[in-house]
């Protein structure tokens, strides 16, 4: 185990101290304003020419083995999974086409890492959500309530883990990009601190107005993302969700906070009550 | 020893051809969950965008739903100081402790990683409901064996644990009506961490309240369906004043819910779905009507509560539009991919439920359940 007694113990007191006090928690404009400096990715579909190079790489990184069909023919994967972290999708319209990548989005405030009941999920302050598979349950939970579904599943494993995109984390600590964004001929996907994504993503759109329409998603969605999205079709279309700018795990936290004083309240109403019905047992025993 | 062959009664084990099926069943079940172990989830039909199947939405929400009897009696009994209704609470503890040994023995048959369970105890992540969920039902299953465990004492004649127990018993209550009070709700709590996935006529921020309401209801509910498998099995009587009497608080706790839900419907505006889009709005208005009113107006009828068939059938369909609202919100109507429980799974739902009625005889048939003449005056002595 990777961790000590002494951590173990601080754990607890934090835990135990804080569903006694409610601790502050941070807003999410301040995790926002904190994002600024953490790792992003810019994927400009309107530059993206589907060569694959990205996905053909991050397989290559992680070590993922190709899809291929029962005659071990290799064709190409039509959806993320557990092999499959990242792909690149055509969305071919009436008369408007663009090509669309999927990954992790690496969310500010993300749901995966709030509803995992163990942490096997962790926003890094660097950027990347990754994922501790020797903390892992295997509750799926990850699975339901990630808005974008990303986390993928060894569904043909006796031991499955939880697969998904890690950003690369241990190429950032190193000052390197992701595989998919160094693999990329065309800078269609570039990388950097998020604030200055949001600088160049919005600079594009008002340079060329006509090229991209007016929304950089991933910059407010759920809380904001750490990719962020540039295109001339709509996202709907590139099958993103029109999402709130509410992260979810402020939907749950303030029933989260109220736990104990639901738990003690309760306790004291029903003692309340108990000494109130019983409160004549004494004179009748007399 | 002497003791205990006093206090052991075996009563007669009726074997027909339920009773077969039910063993047949219950076997069939355990060995299907084992192979889950060997081979892993591939015998399931859950996938990549359908991570939760039945076994989630049936024994794990409904099943805990349902057991959620335990803590409502021992509050009608205990707290609210009913002594009237003091002959079903050994029974109805029984149940929820079994229901809550069914929801973990499918928990380990669902989760991915069934032995790192223990991994709550040291990894704690107080944001996620689920951590709570999993922190509050192992600490009401002890509960709840706790609360048992006199009924065991006796049986044994052991003395001096059964007086420590009693003395006890309403700390002990107090606890496991506040444990119950949160993962009840927080079962709803889980649910609202999917606001894009749940179609709104599921979806609310009062989804907590809803959970724990419901779970009030169909509880007490469920407790005529013991009474009256109990009798039919076993020639006991059933004790139809009690249930009778129990009944009686359904009506508020569903009333209340089926206003707060049909008040949020209007002024939220989600009503529109109920002309917009068919399906939802028919299995609503089933889950709305037959669940949760028709079966409120029955229990506040004192003709059909000191009917035997009309008890029944009103605390089957309480118990039936709990398992509907559970479905609803958490299956049916949760954005996925197509999904139809295999066969596998459906296996391991039905097996472990038989399991529990083959727990729920062996407890009736080997331990002191229900009073007999000769423990009268330990009862009155009791309470």
């Amino acid at each position: 185990m990777e961790i000590n007694r002494r951590d173990f113990l601080k754990m607890a007191g934090a835990g135990m101290g804080s569903m006694i006090l409610p601790t502050p928690d941070k807003s999410s404009a301040s995790k926002l304003a904190e994002a600024e400096n953490a790792f992003s990715m810019l994927y400009d579909a309107t530059l993206c020419v589907g060569c694959r190079a990205c996905q053909t790489a991050c397989k290559d990184r992680a070590g993922l083995p190709p899809v291929t069909d029962e005659a071990r023919l290799y064709e190409m994967p039509t959806e993320l999974s557990a092999d499959t972290w990242t792909l690149i999708k055509l969305y071919n319209g009436e008369d408007d086409y663009s090509f669309v990548k999927k990954q992790c989005m690496h969310c500010v405030d993300p749901a995966c890492a709030s509803v995992c009941p163990v942490q096997a999920l962790e926003k890094t302050p660097e950027g990347p959500v990754v994922y501790h598979g020797y903390k892992c349950i295997g509750c799926r939970y990850c699975m339901t309530a990630c808005p974008f579904d990303i986390p993928k599943y060894e569904w043909d494993e006796v031991k499955p883990y939880i697969q998904k995109c890690d950003f690369c984390a241990d190429l950032q600590q190193e000052g390197l990009p992701p595989k998919c964004g160094a693999a990329c001929p065309t800078g269609a996907l570039i990388s950097g601190r998020r604030g200055d994504m949001l600088e160049i993503a919005h600079k594009r759109i008002t340079e060329n107005p006509d090229t991209y329409i007016d929304h950089v998603y991933g910059e407010h969605e759920v809380g904001g993302t750490s990719m962020l999205y540039l295109s001339k079709v709509s996202f709907d279309k590139l099958d993103y969700p029109k999402l709130d700018s509410k992260p979810i795990p402020e939907i749950t936290w303030p029933y989260m906070k109220a736990v104990p004083y639901v738990f003690f309240g309760m306790g004291g109403l029903m003692t309340a009550i108990y000494y109130f019905t019983h409160r004549n047992d004494k004179a009748k025993e007399e | 020893m002497a003791t205990a062959s006093r206090n052991l009664r075996l009563r007669p084990y009726p074997v027909g051809l339920g009773m077969i099926l039910i063993w047949v069943a219950g076997a069939l079940g355990l060995s299907v969950a084992v192979y889950r172990w060997i081979v892993g989830l591939s015998i399931t039909n859950m996938s990549d965008n359908r991570p939760w199947g039945i076994w989630i939405s049936f024994d794990m929400m409904s099943g805990i739903g349902l057991a959620a009897g335990a803590f409502s009696v021992a509050a009608i009994v205990y707290i609210f100081n009913l002594k009237k209704l003091y002959p079903i609470v050994r029974p109805t503890i029984l149940t929820g402790f079994i229901s809550y040994i069914l929801a973990a023995l499918t928990l380990l048959a669902d989760l991915g990683l069934p032995a790192n369970i223990w991994h709550l105890i040291i990894y704690w992540n107080i944001h996620s409901p689920l951590f709570e969920i999993g922190w509050c039902v192992m600490a009401y299953t002890t509960v709840l064996l706790l609360e048992f465990s006199p009924v065991l004492f006796e049986a044994l004649g052991w003395k001096a644990p059964l007086e420590l127990i009693r003395r006890i018993t309403i700390p002990l209550v107090v606890l496991g009506i506040m444990l119950s009070t949160l993962h009840q709700s927080t079962l709803g709590t889980m649910l609202t961490a999917l606001p894009y996935r749940i179609h709104p006529l599921w979806y609310s921020p009062l989804l907590p309240v809803y959970f724990f309401l419901t779970a009030i209801g169909a509880g007490l509910a469920m407790t005529v369906f013991e009474s009256y498998h109990s009798a039919r099995t076993y020639q006991q009587k059933f004790e139809l004043d009690i249930v009778a009497t129990i009944t009686k608080w359904i009506p508020y706790v569903l009333g209340l819910y089926f206003v707060i839900r049909v008040a949020e419907l209007f002024i939220s505006g989600k009503y529109i779905y109920l002309v917009q889009e068919p399906w939802p709005a028919f299995l609503f208005l089933i889950e709305m009507m037959g669940g949760i009113l028709i079966p409120t107006l029955l229990f506040l009828d004192p003709k059909v509560r000191y009917s035997k068939s009309g008890i029944v059938w009103a605390a089957f369909l309480t118990m039936g539009g709990l398992i509907l609202n559970r479905f609803n919100s958490s299956l049916v109507f949760l954005n996925g991919d197509f999904y139809f429980p295999s066969a596998a799974e459906i296996a391991v739902s039905i097996g472990l439920t038989c399991l529990g009625i083959i727990m729920f005889d062996a407890a009736i048939r080997f331990l002191p359940m229900y009073k007999s003449p000769n423990q009268k005056k330990e009862l009155v002595t009791e309470s």
